[in-house]
């Protein structure tokens, strides 16, 4: 498989404190990686640096062999990156339908058309499909904000997939949700790159979410990669396991 | 509300108020219409409501803050004067209104987007004591404290619209229009761009919304509806000076925003109903009727934040569920 995602080098500081350090990694099409490790280790930091939020000190990124270095999010989610925040950021005076809507709607025709166009952008199809798919159909025409936790990320997730990304960035999915609500997630997740080869990486403290989910997993901390590899060897890894301990 | 059902309501309300100033008794009905100045007031609403409609896209719909609304209607009045004295039509008057105060508000807004809100507050502040004193001051073309006076009103296809009613007329014809136009932008996927700059511009940035463009052209529009009132207003007074377009005027036009209902269509033209009927009916406590509004301002930040609009909205909902 090729590589969707290159990450070279990365390097992040915030005054004397050095976040992410020289940080590589690729992500093959299709797959899904895990980025773990312990607070203050650099996830975040590394996730804003990927997606325009931040501009690394050094290093580069390149999504589909192209250089995104420093690119601002709203260009590169035209160019098929997604991502999910670790707060909730929903639009909550907005409906579910439209939140779904407006993640999808700068996707489609030019800024005119979408003017002079249907009021859904002829998004209307694909939120439905969305609002099956994540079970949220019911939910449809109530405001995002009215919604319970664990309903707002379900929406969060599928807001992701409303502009046919290839690639989707979620930091930390799983946070503050029910056990029932978690797995329902990582199911719909599952399904999502098994039918239609969406690669994901995903930052995660929920070890159980995160082992299930990833097919690859990438150990930070102090703002180094120090392990790499499925799941299960990642778990015995005794750098790890002395990582998490030590914190 | 469906989009049928909002223009036959917005269609029966415009046939509403082109009768409000007509004399109905002739036909059997026992109505006797508005006096001259009650029909001035009424146009003089019409014309606050569209410079409303611009502060409350900018303010309520986009989440940015101006202090500048009266000195854009200002540079729509002063251009109109200017043009149609020369002896030009009020139509490329109006249009030239419009495309300046678009035009000045991208340049305006452009070096402030990078920091947004409270400093494009600032950047508006400073333009509109500079615009305020530049209709002061620059006699040659203003007229400075003097002003600019007998302001022809324009004819429209041949019709002469010296009348107060038929001016008020084509006022409310084109202030349809221009509320029409806004109700299309906020309804389309640009209002809901718009709204999400104003709920949470990181995520919408993350979703592809180009935030410093939407609010660009968030901006722009409001200053050309602030333009375009403006040149209504100059042929509706006849007469213009610098006051009406001072930083006390501009934090009125906030503050018919806030009284109405940041962020719902119809706020605009309630709180510019309040601003020019409450002077006229607190007219025997002269200046006291500023320390009433300041009031109904503060029991309306405290209590109902949603506005007049957001209040009745409350109530209708309450009256629903029982």
């Amino acid at each position: 498989m090729t590589a969707l995602l290159e990450v070279r080098d990365i390097e992040k500081s915030f005054g004397g404190v050095q976040a992410v350090r020289g940080v590589s990694f690729d992500v093959r099409d299709g797959e899904i990686l895990g980025v773990i490790g312990p607070n203050g280790s650099g996830k975040s930091t590394l996730f804003n640096c990927i997606l325009g939020q931040l501009v690394p000190d050094r290093g580069s990124v390149r999504v589909n062999g192209r250089d995104v270095t420093g690119l601002r999010p709203s260009r590169l989610n035209r160019l098929g990156v997604s991502r999910t925040f670790q707060l909730l950021q929903v639009f909550p005076e907005l409906t579910v339908r439209e939140n779904l809507i407006l993640a999808g709607q700068e996707h489609r025709g030019s800024r005119l058309s979408r003017l002079f166009g249907p009021r859904d952008a002829g998004l209307g199809a694909e939120a439905d499909r969305m609002l099956d798919f994540f079970r949220l159909r019911r939910l449809e025409d109530e405001t995002a904000g009215s919604l319970s936790y664990g309903q707002q990320k379900l929406l969060d997730a599928a807001m992701a997939f409303m502009s046919g990304s290839r690639l989707v960035l979620l930091d930390e999915p799983a946070g503050g949700v029910n056990l029932t609500m978690l797995a329902d997630l990582r199911e719909r997740l599952e399904a999502i790159n098994r039918e239609t080869g969406v690669t994901f990486v995903v930052i995660e403290h929920n070890m159980e979410f995160v082992m299930a989910l990833c097919s690859r997993l990438i150990v930070l901390a102090e703002g180094r990669i120090i392990a790499e590899g499925a799941p299960a060897d990642v778990r015995r890894d005794p750098l790890v396991i002395e990582a998490y301990l030590g914190h | 509300m469906s989009t049928r059902t909002s223009l036959l309501v917005g269609l029966a309300l415009l046939v509403l108020l082109a009768l409000v100033p007509v004399d109905l008794s002739d036909i059997g009905v026992p109505y006797p219409g508005l006096r001259r100045y009650g029909t001035y007031i009424l146009t003089l609403w019409l014309v606050t409501a569209i410079a409303a409609m611009g502060v409350n896209l900018i303010v309520g719909y986009a989440g940015q803050e101006t202090l500048a609304q009266a000195a854009f209607v200002g540079i729509g009045a002063y251009l109109t004067a200017i043009v149609t004295k020369a002896g030009m039509p009020f139509g490329v008057a109006f249009a030239a209104s419009g495309l300046l105060t678009f035009a000045i508000g991208i340049a305006l807004g452009f070096p402030a987007l990078r920091v947004q809100k409270h400093y494009l507050a600032f950047v508006t502040l400073a333009f509109s004591v500079l615009c305020w004193l530049v209709f002061r001051n620059e006699e040659w073309i203003t007229g400075g404290v003097m002003g600019i006076r007998d302001i022809e009103r324009p004819s429209f296809l041949g019709w002469p619209l010296r009348n107060h009613v038929r001016f008020y007329w084509f006022v409310l014809g084109i202030a349809s229009i221009m509320t029409f136009v806004l109700w299309w932008i906020v309804r389309s996927p640009w209002g809901r761009a718009f709204t999400a700059l104003r709920e949470n511009p990181l995520r919408a940035e993350s979703l592809g919304i180009d935030v410093r463009l939407y609010t660009l052209l968030a901006f722009a529009l409001g200053c050309a509806y602030g333009g375009m009132a403006g040149s209504l207003y100059a042929p509706l007074v006849e007469f213009i000076d610098p006051s009406p377009f001072a930083l006390g005027p501009s934090l009125l036009f906030m503050l018919m925003v806030v009284i109405g209902g940041s962020g719902t269509f119809l706020g605009p033209f309630v709180g510019a109903g309040i601003a020019v009927l409450l002077p006229e009916w607190l007219r025997a406590w002269e200046t006291w009727y500023l320390l009433i509004y300041a009031v109904l301002v503060m029991v309306m930040m405290a209590f109902f934040p949603g506005g007049m609009v957001g209040l009745a909205t409350r109530l209708l909902t309450r009256k629903a569920r029982l």
